[in-house]
């Protein structure tokens, strides 16, 4: 994995809030390389702006000082429709809380972003729909609503609509926040097995158990990363579930 | 972005709220559906007048006697009796424009015939009375001059009077009947005409000659009034003028001083009636037009307020790819088609409304194509007018402010 090209490079990054005022600096002039496979984990404590700096990564937020070249684009003088154009067609978003549209089916909420992309037909649409509810294992799940899904194929539907548009990095926050350790390993193993297959992923987490699956550790402090480490004995979350008694099945 | 993803997007998020969608649309139904339903009967009632008012002959003038009334002032003399049979002779003479004239007095009554009585009235007039006021003959004949000249004891009836005097299937013709203890013989019957624009029944009604009921009945030599027909409707103003003049004339009015008679037209009187509804149906637009706004504004409420209660949703669109335009177009044609389908639903309300009106309640309706093309127009407009706003707030949320929303 040495030689891969990079596909995030950030340097000198920086972002203030303004509120009121006092000016809350989030991001203190943050460098970091993101290679093509790579499984990174973001972690922190809480406040230390791993959620800012992910939300810059993902092209939701612009930040105040510094450069951001995302598989070879400069984020710096693109437009806000360019940016859309850039989310739609190289990111994809897991969020905590799933985010997904209410009253609306699994597959209809993983096509999502293909409505957004003029050259992706409404038969194309549907396919790729489909490939991605089967990648995630919820085939059978395709015409259920978010509330007839538990938290797990919930979030299992949106990292679907995350891989729907075939992104060259997916970006996850808190990912397992919500799930308990049963789900979350499922979700690990099935990030896992999409990290296998070569897709670039960057995790914010605070749990170290969980960073302890991914290939990369990142940790910031109050708006600086104070260490990097590459992970030596990574966890395979499939194996561990496997390990798993169980009765602590939905418990945590 | 493409237009059918924008429709298909729209489609999907209004299904997803289809109560709401629904309750949205009904300020726009009831106010369409009011809007047509009150011009239908509106249109109605003025075309139902015109019909029977134009059904007594739109080129029928009258003169009677008594000056102008203003603010319950009479303005100059009033003699009643000031009008006489050589009035008559001189229009007939004089006026070009008119060419039909008949004197007429009255008299109410008791109408009696074997065992059977019934009030009416009796008017005294010539044939060309039947013409001036659209009666036709549905059998029998009319007076002749000759019966005019010699007071004959003869009359025409209409069928209000059969049925109250005659039985069933008895023919009145040949009958004597006694008006006031004398005795008049039934020479003809009137065709049916039914109530006309004002709720009077048309068809209670004897004519005899003018000069029967001068000298038998009512024992006078003047006359109550005088019909005339104009040559035709056109000609009216000009048959009105040359009427006044005539009478002026023969009444020996000097210039500067005012009638003694009043003259009315059937165009006139037309022209007031259908102004009058006129206004009736400007006001019912009004109010139902009133009501479609409120449903407008329903429709802006909200989207206003779901584009605050969704901006997790815009968020979300946003982080997925969605540009501010694409949000934009989503919540604009949300909007129209709220209104659109809204205004569809409320014209055919509305038409049907009209229907169920004009048979249970047996009121004349017509239901007017430009207040369908107008209603439609104007949800349009709606949709757009009140969606531009909430959706222009819509477009303009950053995608981060928009999730973080709570
Ligand atoms: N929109 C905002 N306005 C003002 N301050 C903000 C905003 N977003 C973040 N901050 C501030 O920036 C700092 C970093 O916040 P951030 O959300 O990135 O933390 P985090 O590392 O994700 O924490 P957590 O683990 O609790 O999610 C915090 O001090 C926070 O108060
Ligand atoms: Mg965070």
């Amino acid at each position: 994995m040495k030689n891969q090209k990079t596909i995030i490079e950030v340097s000198k990054l920086r972002k203030d809030f303004y509120v009121g005022e006092i000016t809350v600096h989030a991001l203190k002039g943050v460098d970091l390389q993101i290679k093509e496979g790579e499984f990174v984990a973001i972690m922190g404590t809480s406040g230390s702006g791993k959620s800012t700096m992910l939300n810059i990564l993902g092209c939701l937020d612009k930040p105040t000082d510094g450069s951001y070249i995302l598989d070879g684009v400069s984020m710096g003088e693109l437009s806000k429709n360019e940016l859309a154009g850039l989310r739609n067609n190289k990111l994809g978003f897991v969020f905590q809380s799933y985010n997904l549209l209410p009253r609306t089916t699994a597959l209809e909420n993983v096509e999502l972003p293909l409505y957004y992309n003029p050259n992706v037909k409404a038969k194309e649409r549907r396919e790729r729909g489909i490939a991605a509810l089967e990648a995630v294992g919820l085939a059978d799940r395709m015409h259920h609503m978010p509330n007839q899904l538990s938290g797990g194929q919930q979030q299992r539907v949106a990292i679907a609509r995350s891989l729907v548009n075939d992104p060259v990095v997916i970006l996850a926050d808190e990912a397992t926040g919500n799930l308990d350790t049963h789900t979350s390993y499922e979700i690990m193993a099935l990030l896992q097995d999409l990290n296998e297959k070569g897709k670039t992923i960057v995790f914010v987490t605070h749990e170290a158990d969980i960073a302890r699956f991914m290939t990369r550790n990142v940790m910031f402090r109050d708006g600086h990363i104070i260490r990097e480490e590459m992970v030596k004995d990574r966890l395979n979350a499939a194996e561990m579930l496997k390990n798993l008694p169980v009765e602590e099945n939905g418990e945590e | 972005m493409n237009y059918t993803n924008t429709l298909k997007i729209a489609t999907n998020a209004l299904r997803r709220n289809k109560f709401r969608a629904f309750l949205t649309m009904l300020g726009i139904i009831i106010g369409v559906a009011s809007v047509i339903a009150m011009l239908a009967i509106g249109q109605g009632s003025k075309k139902s007048i015109q019909d029977e008012m134009s059904g007594m002959g739109t080129n029928m003038i009258f003169a009677m006697p008594g000056s102008e009334q203003r603010g319950g002032v009479q303005m100059g003399n009033s003699d009643a009796q000031s009008m006489k049979l050589s009035d008559v002779a001189a229009v007939e003479k004089e006026c070009t424009a008119i060419s039909a004239v008949s004197s007429q007095v009255s008299s109410r009554g008791q109408v009696v015939y074997g065992n059977k009585n019934w009030p009416s009235s009796i008017y005294g007039v010539n044939e060309k009375y039947l013409d001036i006021r659209k009666y036709a003959l549905s059998s029998g004949r009319i007076f002749s001059d000759q019966e005019v000249q010699t007071y004959a004891k003869v009359c025409l009836i209409g069928q209000t009077i059969i049925d109250n005097l005659f039985e069933k299937g008895e023919d009145p013709i040949g009958k004597s009947i006694r008006f006031n203890d004398i005795p008049i013989k039934v020479i003809g019957i009137l065709e049916e005409k039914g109530e006309n624009g004002m709720g009077q029944d048309q068809d209670d009604i004897i004519l005899s000659p003018y000069t029967t009921v001068q000298k038998r009945i009512l024992s006078i030599t003047h006359i109550q009034g005088i019909f005339a027909s104009a040559v035709s409707e056109d000609e009216n103003d000009l048959a009105i003028e040359q009427l006044t003049e005539t009478l002026r004339r023969t009444h020996k009015i000097k210039d500067g001083e005012t009638d003694d008679f009043r003259i009315r037209s059937q165009s006139e009187l037309v022209q007031t009636f259908t102004s009058i509804s006129d206004m009736m149906t400007t006001l019912l637009g009004a109010i139902a037009g009133i009501s479609l706004l409120v449903g407008g504004i329903g429709i802006m409420n909200i989207m206003y307020v779901s584009v605050t209660e969704r901006t997790k949703e815009i968020g979300l669109r946003l982080s997925v790819g969605g540009r501010g335009t694409d949000i934009m177009m989503q919540f604009l044609v949300e909007s129209i088609m709220l209104s659109i389908s809204g205004g569809v639903i409320g014209i055919l309300l509305g038409i049907l409304a009209s229907y169920i009106v004009s048979s249970v309640m047996n009121w004349p309706v017509v239901i007017m194509t430009s207040a369908v093309v107008f209603s439609f127009i104007v949800c349009s407009a709606i949709g757009i007018f009140f969606g531009w706003y909430p959706a222009r707030k819509a477009a303009s949320l950053n995608p981060i402010d928009a999730l973080r929303y709570e």
